[in-house]
């Protein structure tokens, strides 16, 4: 059974939110991680790992600095 | 003192200890006499022989945020809460950060996260891992991250000694402003060890109290019924300054971080030298480069972990040193052995008992050893009476490193 968007989005907004502080009500998918959030590319590591974990997605390296915004990891978890 | 060089000053405070998450519960602990010693609950206390520690007394988890914790081996945490305090004591002054230094140690290291992200990596696989592991692990960490968080840019650096960590890592910093790298220096010892392997590691090399049945008592340096050391966790650091600065900015001056003494025994990897020369030659070395003389030193925190051999030999050393005027307090008995983060915890007892002028009991001293003949304060605490006091705190480690760093009133 695949995860709704939403699904998606609100298990990201706990990861980014345990990472980064960011509270998870500012994690909509429109949102940039670098521009909007303010996230550097180590913390997209962690973000990544943890998500491996949490959606049962590998994110390889070269993949995960193509993901800009959260819509754009979310399609990544969904593909 | 000599006139030509730069006095350096302690202007702020800092500690996270098993006897209280700052330093007023800490110290205030010290002299009820409590203790900051219990017995472990976790899943490997039944493979080791020792099965009680001084876990710190507030959860660095609990004072910060979740994203930066875990981003800190726990040893960092400590630093960090330790050295953020001190700053804040210190009045938290904009200051130039190209002369403002960081000088702060662990004895170990992130051993924590060394041995959960190994067990991370065989489980799970290297792309697992936090990309934070390295800061973690590597002892430079605590040092690194304290620089960021104040802007500190005239050098971080981490002594690594051993027991000897926190003093050493004092001494090293009144040595950057005296010789004008900096005008003030963040300086002291961190440690969090308290973990199966490191357990089971130092009572393999037969160094631990296994007082099992009563952990509280098991800590009893000079006492003729010790038995080993029993660790603790946690840090302690200190905010040094060059008097002028301190003076220009109207700071609150704790004490003066009068001189370090260093030897090295050269004698046995972990066992003192039975002469014990090499701790005599250390506080004669700080009182040295102090301009002191040994009838001017009124008190000394001893280094004392309240193992069999080391406690008689550090007393004799005292008594060849300075004579046996001075009162001597041996505070693990209540915090127990913070190892890198010792000597970092006991200079902020030493440079408190002068600016209080009072000196904690040594806790569980119930039938002092034979043969020891200084001062030791048993059953309350004692006051120190005099206007210009000096004190020493003593910080010996594994490798033979001997480090006395002397305090004086201001």
């Amino acid at each position: 059974m695949a995860l709704t968007e939403q699904e998606i989005l609100a298990g990201l907004g706990k990861i980014i939110n345990e990472i980064t502080g960011i509270s998870a009500d500012e994690v909509t998918p429109e949102k940039s991680f670098v521009d909007d959030l303010d996230i550097d590319s180590l913390s997209m590591v962690e973000i990544a790992v943890a998500a491996q974990d949490e959606f049962g997605v590998e994110i390889p390296d070269d993949q995960l600095k193509n993901l800009k915004t959260v819509k754009d990891v979310i399609s990544f978890i969904q593909a | 003192m000599s006139k030509d060089r730069v006095r350096v000053v302690v202007t702020g405070l800092g500690a996270t200890t098993p006897l209280g998450g700052d330093v007023a519960s800490t110290w205030s602990a010290l002299l009820e006499g409590r203790s900051g010693i219990r017995t472990l609950t976790e899943d490997w206390v039944d493979t080791v022989p020792v099965k009680f520690a001084g876990v710190a007394a507030v959860d660095p988890g609990e004072v910060l945020p979740r994203p930066e914790a875990r981003r800190l081996d726990r040893a960092e945490q400590f630093a960090l809460i330790a050295a953020r305090q001190a700053w804040q004591d210190a009045g938290a002054p904009e200051v130039d950060g190209d002369r403002l230094g960081v000088v702060v140690g662990s004895g170990i290291g992130g051993i924590g996260t060394i041995l959960s992200a190994y067990d991370l990596y065989r489980e799970k696989g290297w792309n697992r891992l936090s990309p934070f592991t390295v800061p973690m692990l590597m002892p430079n960490g605590s040092a690194g991250w304290i620089s960021i968080e104040l802007g500190a840019k005239a050098g971080a650096h981490a002594t690594v000694s051993a027991c000897a960590t926190g003093a050493e890592s004092i001494g090293y910093g009144i040595d950057m402003i005296r010789s004008g790298r900096a005008d003030m220096v963040v300086a002291g010892g961190t440690e969090a060890a308290i973990h199966g392997l490191n357990v089971a590691s130092f009572a393999a090399a037969r160094a631990m109290s296994t007082r099992n049945d009563e952990p509280e008592r098991a800590s009893r340096p000079f006492d003729k019924g010790r038995d080993g050391f029993v660790l603790g966790e946690g840090a302690g650091i200190v905010v040094l300054e060059s008097e002028e600065h301190a003076l220009a900015r109207g700071a609150r001056i704790y004490a003066v971080a009068a001189g370090a003494g260093y030897t090295s025994d050269a004698y046995h990897i972990t066992g003192l030298d039975p002469d014990g020369k090499g701790g005599t030659e250390a506080m004669l070395r700080a009182l040295k480069n102090a301009d002191l003389a040994p009838s001017d030193v009124v008190h000394v925190n001893a280094h004392a972990t309240s193992t069999p051999l080391g406690d008689e030999i550090e007393a004799r050393a005292i008594k060849d040193a300075i004579g046996d005027h001075a009162i001597v307090t041996a505070t693990k008995s209540m915090t127990g052995h913070l190892l890198g983060g010792a000597g970092g915890i006991e200079s902020i007892f030493t440079i408190l008992a002068l600016h209080e002028r009072i000196v904690p009991a040594i806790a569980n001293l119930d039938d002092p050893a034979d043969g020891i003949e200084v001062d030791l304060v048993r059953g309350e605490p004692r006051k120190l009476e005099g206007d210009q006091l000096a004190a020493i705190n003593n910080s010996f480690g594994f490798g033979g490193h001997n480090v006395a760093v002397a305090f004086t009133t201001v």
